[in-house]
């Protein structure tokens, strides 16, 4: 048995030892090199081509095969709003009643129908409302082949569940571990080398030499997550001494917008292996990290960010407003906090195309390593950036209206929606001031201006 | 795990919701995607804090009254399985009352009585908006607490109580010093309810 054994063995380390070999050498021939050196070959352009054309037709089988058996094929209902909202306003409803009842002289004239404007008001907003739909993933309108994202999933053709296998069999079989090793790869990287850089003197080297290492480690991470972006208008790139605010959909952003430029984060300093990455990223290039504590101080923050942006050698500090990740349909409040500090702000939109992957973290639903296995076997991240023209505060425009100023531009380029409530309402509770705007509304409306305006 | 709401609604739910709200197919399966959707217990049914989740309806300064009328008092079983629970179709019940009213001349055969939508039945739940109590009369307590609601803090307790004592003096005929639903409904005979109290369901 001994010597019958070893020939079968050896050939086998032989043929594992070849294939790993192989394996290591497209890699970094395909992937890594690449990085390094920030150019592409278009794989994944093709790629991405390719898929469109295979969901094209998988939707098309879908709807062939649902028409044959007579069922209602459920189209997502974000894409047709289920109610037409009237527009009338309050004002113009109460008089519309006045006008056709009794004694319409009377100036505190209170009518019981008074009651139908709000009551009609809810339940619209009980059907369709404009925020909810923020904090859940867009609904699509053709199929992708991931089960996450389907809702007719019945067993509609032979030919549409084989490819579907086959699309699992890829995605979790090949592209899994291969995202999984650059992923590797490129965080190892970018610990290992700042590290050593965080040992070189301050100065133009040191400097020059973290650009280099930040920008090709962020690019193995791209790879990692076959990220196919295409950034626009790269004159308007932000630059030294400026703020960059973005619009947030999820902590991807942050590799898709640092891979194509040297940017200051902001944040909180967390444990585990997201605090080892963020310690040794702050000692290549100056990165600003709060701890807990000091977050709630809203001086402190100001003055650490005021400090950082009047040096004008510090990189341009990365800012997401909003807060919280949106679902990428919209663009909701921006604090105001970093448009109070009076520098120049860059804005940049970002738009995920969510056919090859939806990269809305919804984080009450899934927490981060479950989003992150969710990210790396999908198909592909495919997402526009645009760098917009700089804006600085004009003269009379406070903070808030300037962040507003911002936001619209952004929301504009992007084809998002632009609102003005606040992303914070995706766990808190929304403020009353709004709706005692709408009590004083009504009550100037029954009684008079003077007399409620005596009594505010 | 994406939505899979249409598939947990069968087909013949649809047909029975159909009957009893006049809802069409489609809108059916789309409100139970909204349903769902503001499901976040994923447990089949709606409670007030759900409701409450919604900011447009939490700054509406009714909207603690229009949560009440989805949750009627004693429970039954069609429509909730526990008292502060509501399912699909007392959700969709509810709903109906908002329907146009045009939208009737196609469903001819609605079971007994008056159709949700009629223009009775929508004043109707326009009175219990008031009547807190559930006790058929409007008394000068809720139309008070109704119109603070309305109002917040802008308006003196003084003439508040003015506003609701001039408005049961038009509407009470009968004089017991409370409005009854037929008062109600002949107070507001010239007012077009069925558009004031009907929402554009598109399909």
């Amino acid at each position: 048995m001994g010597p019958f054994m070893s020939p079968f063995n050896n050939l086998l380390c032989m043929l594992l030892g070849i294939s790993f070999t192989v394996w290591f050498t497209l890699l970094l021939v395909f992937i890594i090199v690449p990085a390094i050196f920030g150019v592409s070959f278009g794989i994944r352009r093709l790629y991405m081509k390719t898929l469109l054309k295979v969901f094209e037709w998988a939707t098309m089988r879908m709807e062939r095969g649902a028409k044959e058996k007579n069922h209602l094929l459920y189209k997502p209902c974000s894409l047709n709003s289920i109610i037409a909202k009237e527009s009338t306003s309050l004002e113009e409803e109460l008089k519309d009643i006045r006008r056709n009842c009794s004694s319409p002289e009377l100036d505190d004239s209170f009518d019981m129908s008074d009651a139908f404007y709000f009551c009609r008001r809810g339940i619209e907003s009980i059907v369709d409302d404009e925020v909810t739909k923020c904090f859940t993933a867009e609904e699509l309108e053709s199929w992708n082949l991931l089960t996450r994202s389907n809702y007719n999933f019945n067993h509609i053709s032979s030919r549409l569940t084989v490819l579907w296998g086959l699309g699992v069999v890829i995605r979790y079989g090949f592209l899994l571990p291969l995202r999984l090793t650059l992923a590797i790869t490129g965080v190892g990287l970018l610990v290992v080398l700042t590290a050593m850089i965080g040992f070189l003197p301050n100065g133009r080297m040191k400097n020059f030499l973290s650009e280099k290492v930040h920008l090709m480690c962020y690019r193995i991470c791209v790879r990692a997550l076959t990220a196919i972006i295409t950034y626009h208008h790269s004159e308007n790139k932000p630059k030294n001494g400026g703020i960059c605010v973005a619009n947030h959909t999820s902590p991807i952003d942050v590799i898709i917008l640092a891979s194509d430029g040297c940017y200051a984060m902001v944040g909180q300093i967390h444990g585990g292996l997201m605090g080892l990455i963020q310690r040794s990223m702050v000692k290549a290039c100056p990165h600003i990290w709060f701890e807990r504590s000091e977050v709630k101080d809203r001086h402190l923050v100001a003055k650490r960010l005021s400090d950082h942006v009047k040096d004008k050698s510090k990189l341009p500090i990365l800012i997401f407003p909003e807060g919280t990740c949106i679902n990428n349909t919209s663009v909701m409040m921006f604090k105001k906090g970093s448009f109070e500090i009076g520098s120049t702000v860059y804005p940049v939109a970002i738009k995920y195309d969510p056919r090859f992957g939806e990269a809305f973290w919804n984080s009450s639903q899934f927490g981060m390593m479950n989003y992150l296995l969710r990210m790396m076997s999908s198909w592909a991240i495919v997402c526009s950036v645009w760098y917009l023209p700089p804006m600085i505060r004009q003269e009379g425009e406070d903070a808030m209206q300037f962040a507003n100023r911002v936001k619209a531009a952004i929301a504009r380029q992007g084809g998002l929606v632009d609102l003005l409530w606040d992303g914070g309402l995706k766990r808190g509770k929304v403020k009353d001031t709004f709706k005692e705007e709408q009590q004083k509304l009504y009550s100037k409306i029954l009684v008079g201006t003077q007399e409620v305006r005596s009594r505010s | 795990m994406g939505s899979r709401a249409s598939s947990l609604l069968r087909e013949e739910d649809i047909e029975e919701i159909k009957k009893e709200t006049g809802f069409s197919h489609s809108q059916i399966t789309r409100l139970y995607s909204r349903f769902h959707s503001l499901d976040k217990g994923e447990n089949g049914a709606l409670s007030r804090e759900d409701f409450q989740r919604i900011p447009e309806l939490a700054i509406n300064p009714l909207g603690d009254r229009i949560i009440n009328a989805f949750f009627p008092e004693g429970t039954n079983k069609k429509y909730t399985a526990r008292e502060d629970q509501v399912n699909f179709r007392g959700f969709m019940r509810t709903l109906a009352h908002f329907r146009p009213v045009e939208d009737n001349e196609k469903n001819k055969d609605l079971t007994s009585g008056e159709p949700l939508n009629s223009r009775t039945n929508k004043l109707h739940f326009a009175f219990q908006l008031y009547d807190l109590d559930r006790d058929d009369k409007i008394s000068r307590d809720e139309l008070l607490q109704v119109l603070r609601m309305m109002v917040g803090v802008n308006i003196s307790d003084e003439q508040l109580g003015s506003i609701a004592d001039r408005t049961i003096q038009e509407a009470d005929t009968n004089g017991d010093m409370c409005i009854s639903f037929s008062e109600f409904t002949k107070v507001l005979e010239k007012v077009d309810v069925e558009q004031k109290m009907s929402i554009r369901f598109l399909h």
